[in-house]
C-alpha cells in the first residue's frame, strides 16, 4: 500500500481527514495529513495523530489484515522549544506487506505524557525507555520505565534543548579542564611576535628623532 | 512477571554489592568488564545454581551522546563521529549518515563514488562478520578459529588502510561522494584477496561451522521464532536466521544494489531448530560469501571515469524542520538515521537506530531457563557491539 492509501484507511476508521473533528484532540480531532510542503521529494510524508488515540491506532495498524504493521522500527522524539512541543515520531514497518508508515504525536513540552505501545510491539520496550531517559517523555502503562543510558539518579534529560549538565555526579566532575588553556594558535603567536617587534622598532626610531 | 528489584550500590557506606541472595536465588553481576560481553555491558543474572531465571542487560556504560553531538556540529563535521557509532563496521555508519543528508539535499552521488562506497562497505562487512564468527567460536570454547578469522581481517584492514588511511574508524565517505578515489591497482589487489578468501571460507566451514562439537554446542540453543524476531524488531543476520527473508539491500534497494546479483541466506534449521544460535552463525558465514560475489561484480562494473564527489555546497544550510530517514543494511542489520534539519548549519535532531540496541532488548526474554554458559553463546550469536547499543 502507498502512504496515501494507508492514511485514507486510517482516516476512514478514525474520523476522517475532512471531518470537523470530534473534540478528542486540540487540533480538532481529525487525522491531519501534513505532507511536506517545502520539498516533497526530500521529505517523508507523515501523519499527525492525536495523543489520546495512539494506543488504539497502533492496535488497529497491527491487527488490520490490510495494514499488518508487525514491527515498530523506530521511535524518536524531537524537542521544539519554540513551539513548546515535544514530537514523538513512530516509524512503522510491515514485513508481510513491505510498506512503511510514519505517525507523529505532538505533546506539551511541560508535561509530555503518552500511552505506551509496549503491549502492541515488544520492541517498544527499550525504544520507549530510551526516550524516557534522554527526552523525559513519560510512557504511561510501560511495565519497566526506568533510565537506560544514564545512571538512575541522574538529573535532567540530556536531549532536551535547554538541558544543563549537573556539575558533578557523586563527586565525579562532569567538566574537564581545557588542556589548551594558556596556549595560543601558532599564526596568532607569530602575528603577536611581529607586532611586538614592530612596536619595539617604532619607539626606538621616535626616540632617536628628538635627540 | 513483576520487575525484579535491582539493588544499587550503597554509596553512603561505599560498599559495593557484588553478590546477594534474592529469596534463595543468587543475583550476580556479569560484567561490566567481562571478556564475553563484547564491550562494556553488565548483565544482572538471577540464577538458581547453573540455571538462569533471568538476565537483565544493563547498558549505558559507553554512552557518548552521539545524538546530542550531532545537534552541535555541522553536517560534514559529524561524519568522523559516526565512525564511533559502530567501530567494527564504521563504513556503514558513514553511509547511513551520508545518505540521510543527501536525501535532505536531494542530490545524486556520482556512479563511481557509489561503487567505491559499496566496495568499501562490503569489505567492511566481511571484516565485521569475521570478528563476529571468530569471537563467537572463542566464546563457546574453540580458540583456534579466532586467529584464523583475525588473520583474514588483517588483509582487509590493509586494503582499507590503503583506500582511506585508517584501519578502524575510516571517515571515508563524504556527503555527496567519497574522500578518495581507488588507488591504482586496487582492483587487482581486492580480487587477489577474494581468490584467497573464498578458499579460506571453505576451510573455515570445515574447521568450525560443521564441526560436530560446535554444532552440538549451538544447535537448538536459544531459538528465536519468526514472530518473536519481528515483534522484538531484530534486524540483519539475526532476523534472517529466524527465517524472515528480508534484506534492505534487496527489498528496499539503495545505491547500486539493484544492479548487483546476490542471494540472501536464510536460516533453515539445518542442524537444529530454525533461528537457533548455529543458524545465526551460519548466516554470517554465508553472507561473507555473498559479499565476495558483490565485490567481484563491483570490480568489473565500476565506471572508469574519475569523478568521486558530487556538487555539494561548501556550507550546507537547510530549511528548518526538513527531515529525512535513511535505511541501510549494516553488518548488524537495518541501520536507520532519522535527521531533522535545524535553522543553521547543523541538524536539529539526529536519531540513530541500530541493530544491537533492539537485539539487547530480546535477551531478557530469551534468557529464562538457559544455563549461564549459554548466555555467553547467546550474546555472541546476536553479535551485539557495546558502542552501537549505547551510541
Amino acid at each position: 500500500m502507498t502512504f496515501e492509501e494507508i492514511r485514507e484507511r486510517l482516516a476512514a476508521k478514525f474520523g476522517g481527514a475532512g471531518s470537523a473533528g470530534d473534540g478528542r484532540s486540540p487540533q480538532g480531532g481529525a487525522l491531519e495529513a501534513r505532507i511536506g510542503a517545502l520539498a516533497p521529494a526530500n521529505k517523508d510524508p507523515f501523519v499527525v495523530v492525536p495523543a489520546a488515540d495512539i494506543l488504539e491506532i497502533c492496535r488497529y495498524l497491527k491487527d488490520d489484515s490490510e495494514l499488518a504493521f508487525d514491527c515498530l522500527m523506530n521511535l524518536s522524539t524531537v524537542d521544539w522549544p519554540k513551539k513548546n512541543q515535544i514530537e514523538v515520531v513512530y516509524h512503522f514497518w510491515s514485513y508481510s506487506k513491505r510498506h512503511a508508515f510514519i505517525a507523529k504525536v505532538q505533546l506539551d513540552r511541560a508535561k509530555p505524557e503518552i500511552a505506551s505501545v509496549e503491549s502492541v510491539w515488544k520492541s517498544a520496550d527499550w525504544l520507549e525507555r530510551e526516550q524516557f531517559d534522554l527526552m523525559g517523555v513519560v510512557f504511561t502503562g510501560h511495565p519497566d520505565l526506568r533510565r537506560i543510558m544514564m545512571p538512575d539518579d541522574w538529573v535532567g534529560n540530556p536531549l532536551r534543548k535547554d538541558y544543563a549538565e549537573q556539575a558533578d555526579w557523586h563527586n565525579i566532575t562532569t567538566t574537564r579542564e581545557n588542556s589548551l588553556e594558556g596556549y595560543v594558535r601558532l599564526d596568532e603567536f607569530k602575528k603577536k611576535v611581529a607586532e611586538a617587534a614592530a612596536a619595539a622598532a617604532a619607539p626606538a626610531e621616535k626616540k632617536e628623532l628628538p635627540s | 512477571m513483576k520487575p525484579l528489584e535491582i539493588p544499587t550500590m550503597d554509596m553512603e557506606n561505599k560498599e559495593v554489592l557484588r553478590r546477594i541472595e534474592v529469596g534463595g536465588d543468587m543475583l550476580l553481576n556479569m560484567g561490566p568488564q567481562h571478556p564475553s560481553t563484547h564491550g562494556v555491558i553488565n548483565f544482572l543474572v538471577q540464577t538458581d545454581g547453573e540455571v538462569m531465571k533471568r538476565a537483565i542487560p544493563e547498558v549505558g556504560y559507553l554512552h557518548r551522546s552521539l545524538e546530542k553531538i550531532g545537534e552541535r556540529c555541522t553536517y560534514n563535521g559529524y561524519m568522523p563521529y559516526t565512525d564511533r557509532v559502530d567501530y567494527i563496521a564504521a563504513m556503514f555508519a558513514n553511509q547511513g549518515w551520508a545518505m540521510a543528508v543527501e536525501r535532505l539535499l536531494g542530490m545524486q552521488v556520482p556512479k563511481r563514488a557509489e561503487y567505491c562506497r559499496i566496495i568499501a562497505c562490503e569489505l567492511n562487512r566481511i571484516s565485521s562478520h569475521l570478528i563476529s564468527v571468530g569471537t563467537m567460536a572463542m566464546d563457546v570454547g574453540a580458540v583456534t578459529p579466532f586467529p584464523y578469522a583475525l588473520r583474514e581481517r588483517e588483509f582487509i584492514n590493509d586494503l582499507l588502510e590503503e583506500l582511506c588511511g585508517a584501519r578502524l574508524t575510516y571517515n571515508y565517505l563524504r556527503i555527496g561522494g567519497v574522500a578518495f578515489d581507488l588507488p591504482t591497482g586496487y582492483e587487482e589487489k581486492v580480487s587477489t584477496f577474494l581468490d584467497h578468501f573464498e578458499k579460506i571460507l571453505d576451510e573455515f566451514n570445515r574447521l568450525i561451522t560443521y564441526n560436530e562439537i560446535f554444532v552440538k554446542r549451538l544447535a537448538h540453543l536459544a531459538p528465536i521464532s519468526k514472530e518473536m524476531a519481528i515483534d522484538y524488531c531484530l534486524v540483519g543476520p539475526n532476523l534472517r536466521a529466524s527465517g524472515v527473508k528480508f534484506d534492505v539491500r534487496k527489498d528496499l534497494p539503495y545505491s547500486i544494489y539493484p544492479e548487483l546479483q546476490f542471494d540472501v541466506p536464510v536460516g533453515k534449521g539445518e542442524v537444529g531448530t530454525q533461528g537457533d544460535s548455529w543458524d545465526r552463525f551460519w548466516c554470517r558465514v554465508e553472507e561473507m560469501r555473498q559479499s565476495c560475489r558483490i565485490l567481484r561484480q563491483c570490480l568489473v562494473q565500476i565506471p572508469k571515469d574519475s569523478q568521486v564527489m558530487g556538487k555539494v555546497p561548501r556550507k550546507i544550510k537547510l530549511t528548518e524542520g526538513l527531515e529525512a530517514y535513511s535505511r541501510i543494511e549494516s553488518a548488524r542489520g537495518d541501520m536507520q538515521y532519522y535527521v531533522v534539519a535545524g535553522p543553521g548549519e547543523n541538524a536539529h535532531r539526529v536519531k540513530i537506530r541500530t541493530g544491537s540496541f533492539t537485539a539487547m532488548g530480546i535477551i531478557d526474554a530469551l534468557s529464562r531457563g538457559l544455563m549461564i554458559a549459554d548466555l555467553v553463546a547467546l550474546i555472541a550469536s546476536l553479535d551485539v557491539v557495546a558502542p552501537e547499543i549505547d551510541r
